[in-house]
């Protein structure tokens, strides 16, 4: 007899938390209150192609795509290294990896403003080396830099996964017929490394476009992403219909790009995270 | 010299300190089938990768036609190795994956694909340009393998174990089908193998190797009819190996009987290693043998019957076509040149 029951907790953990908000996302998105009554509308997402806001997504999928970007340039080579390195160091590498995200997720944040800030500690060692201060803070530099400095941990580790799944032979076999290490990269271990990559793009672009507190506390109010637009619609302005549409158009956006990957993912057979 | 391709000089290769090779001296000629042969972790794939490239040497030299190639990547040598399980690039198609070394060679693509045809009718896999690897059965994706180095027309063709994934049937046609292109392209083939049958049914010349040392080098026949020790003996066919002292040239003492043999040169009274083949030893009356005992079991081979007789207070196996019934019993004899002596070797003891 199959134990369904062991189920039911799950179930019911996602009604409470993923179907139900989900429902009501998509109520309010397409309705508007005035007094008692409630009606049917499109305005909310009208709404949100007006230029300002469509500025507001361009600006957060620009950043989000910078920073993943950034993530693999640095990331790919340090999958590559911890791969490379032996048993002994792997562990303490990966170890040192994951270290900062037993922290606090806003209390790593909040790190870099003592870093960045006027007088903070980089400004302090410019001056003191005779340099002059650099404005650090609450630009799209620190923006990006909180985005890769949160995020690079999903960047290395699925493309290091897949790195350390490759067979060693097809390697050798690449060298056997003639490849140098470079062409072995390119031809080969690159190649099969793909799903990793896209697993990584994914887990780090998502969480970048849809951030709002790296752009608070690092944009210091100066950059509005989408996640502060949506936050504010909520928190501030007490708009629950268009903060529920400019949720629901995220969703949709990223559902897109995920059928994307996936379908990429699917004709190259394994390796991947979902 | 003149003829050997490959030669190694005193090779060793350490692994954290325990060696798993110890100084092999070997040379392969021209357009030989040289299979090295050994159990499991006897060093046969060690030394097949340091020829290959993808080891290199702890000491020694590895020479090819005269020059140092000891480290040499593999990429800058003209050898093209058949890889245990196979190693095809599951993201490219069979096309791709023999056209590889090929096209790092910037060939032409005319003649690329005019060669890989070519080594595709070869390998009887005409029409498969297109397909994917993971389409192929494990038999297919072996002659891919194959092809894909052949292709790049080495002067050297290394196999390690390639048959060893493949069932038997498709296996004994391989190893005929191998033996064939090896002789009709004339490139040498180094091969490795922990299956004694298919060393004797391929090679030109087999290498004996156990726990990292070479036993014995030699054609099939000569391997199989005069072994060197009794480590050969047991590993290349079947064969009853007792402890006895040779007590003068031609007089040799085993289980409780003096035995007439053809071998001479040793000391007086040297303990010796007695090798017998199965099918050497051949039943007979209680009443004519040398050894008196029972049979015990019988098992149908096929072609003959094994018989374990117990004699002597050991068990001796015999190969007969004539069956002769558990509990007989029965007297066993052997021919003086059908006794092997060795010298006891005191790694194999």
């Amino acid at each position: 007899m199959r134990k369904t029951w062991l189920a039911y907790p799950y179930t019911l953990w996602m009604l409470l938390f993923t179907v139900i908000p989900m429902g009501l996302l998509i109520y309010f998105s397409f309705t508007t209150n005035s007094g008692t009554n409630t009606a049917l509308t499109w305005t909310h997402f009208q709404r949100f192609f007006e230029p300002i806001y469509l500025k507001v997504l361009l600006r957060s999928i620009t950043l989000a795509a910078i920073s993943t970007v950034i993530c693999l340039l640095i990331g790919y080579p340090a999958a590559m290294i911890l791969n490379g390195s032996s048993l002994k160091y792997k562990n303490t590498m990966i170890t040192l990896l994951v270290l900062p995200m037993w922290m606090n997720f806003l209390l790593r944040t909040y790190a870099w403003l003592t870093l960045l800030e006027r007088k903070g500690i980089i400004n302090s060692l410019l001056v003191a080396i005779g340099l002059n201060r650099l404005d650090l803070l609450y630009n799209e530099f620190a923006v990006i830099l909180g985005m890769v400095y949160n995020f690079i941990p999903f960047m290395i580790l699925p493309i290091y996964s897949v790195l350390n799944k490759i067979d060693r032979s097809l390697i050798e076999a690449a060298e056997d017929l003639g490849a140098n290490p470079v062409i072995t990269f390119i031809k080969v271990i690159f190649p099969l490394s793909l799903p990793g990559v896209l697993s990584g793009i994914t887990m780090v672009f998502m969480p970048a476009v849809t951030t709002f507190v790296i752009s608070r506390l690092l944009g210091g109010g100066q950059i509005t992403l989408i996640g502060d637009l949506i936050e504010q619609q909520f928190l501030l302005v007490g708009d629950w219909n268009f903060g529920s549409a400019i949720s629901l158009v995220m969703i949709v956006i990223i559902l897109i790009t995920m059928g994307f990957t996936s379908k990429y993912e699917r004709e190259q057979t394994g390796g991947g995270l979902w | 010299m003149a003829d050997h391709l490959i030669n190694l000089i005193n090779v060793s290769k350490e692994y954290n300190g325990t060696k798993a090779i110890k100084n092999i001296n070997l040379y392969v000629r021209k357009n030989e089938f040289i299979t090295l042969l050994g159990p499991s972790g006897c060093g046969k794939t060690t030394t097949l990768r340091i020829i290959g490239g993808f080891e290199y040497p702890t000491d020694g030299q590895v020479l090819f036609e005269g020059t140092d190639l000891t480290v040499l990547p593999p990429y800058r040598r003209k050898i093209n190795t058949v890889f245990q399980k196979y190693a095809l690039f599951p993201h490219m198609n069979v096309f791709e994956n023999i056209a590889f070394g090929l096209k790092i060679k910037k060939i032409e693509p005319k003649i690329i694909a005019e060669k890989v045809g070519r080594i595709l009718e070869l390998v009887c896999l005409s029409g498969y340009e297109k397909r994917s690897i993971n389409s192929l059965s494990g038999g297919q994706q072996q002659r891919i393998a194959i092809a894909r180095a052949l292709v790049n027309e080495p002067e050297i063709l290394l196999l390690d174990e390639p048959l060893g994934a493949l069932d038997l049937q498709l296996r004994k046609d391989m190893q005929l089908e191998l033996k064939a292109m090896q002789q009709r392209l004339g490139i040498t083939f180094i091969y490795v193998t922990h299956d004694q049958e298919e060393a004797l049914t391929m090679s030109d010349t087999i290498v004996v190797m156990n726990k990292g040392q070479i036993q014995q080098i030699g054609t099939p026949v000569d391997i199989y009819n005069e072994p060197k020790n009794a480590f050969v003996a047991g590993f290349i066919g079947e064969s009853n190996i007792v402890s006895g002292i040779m007590l003068e040239d031609f007089l040799v003492e085993f289980a409780g009987c003096k035995v007439p043999c053809s071998d001479q040169g040793f000391a007086t009274n040297e303990p010796v290693d007695v090798v017998i083949r199965p099918e050497d030893l051949k039943i007979v009356d209680e009443t004519e043998g040398i050894f008196k005992g029972s049979v015990k079991y019988v098992t149908f081979k096929g072609v003959h019957y094994e018989m374990i007789v117990e004699a002597h207070g050991m068990d001796w196996m015999i190969h007969s076509t004539r069956l002769r019934p558990a509990g007989m019993k029965v007297g066993l004899k052997v021919d003086p040149y059908d006794i092997h002596i060795m010298k006891k070797v005191a790694a194999n003891a």
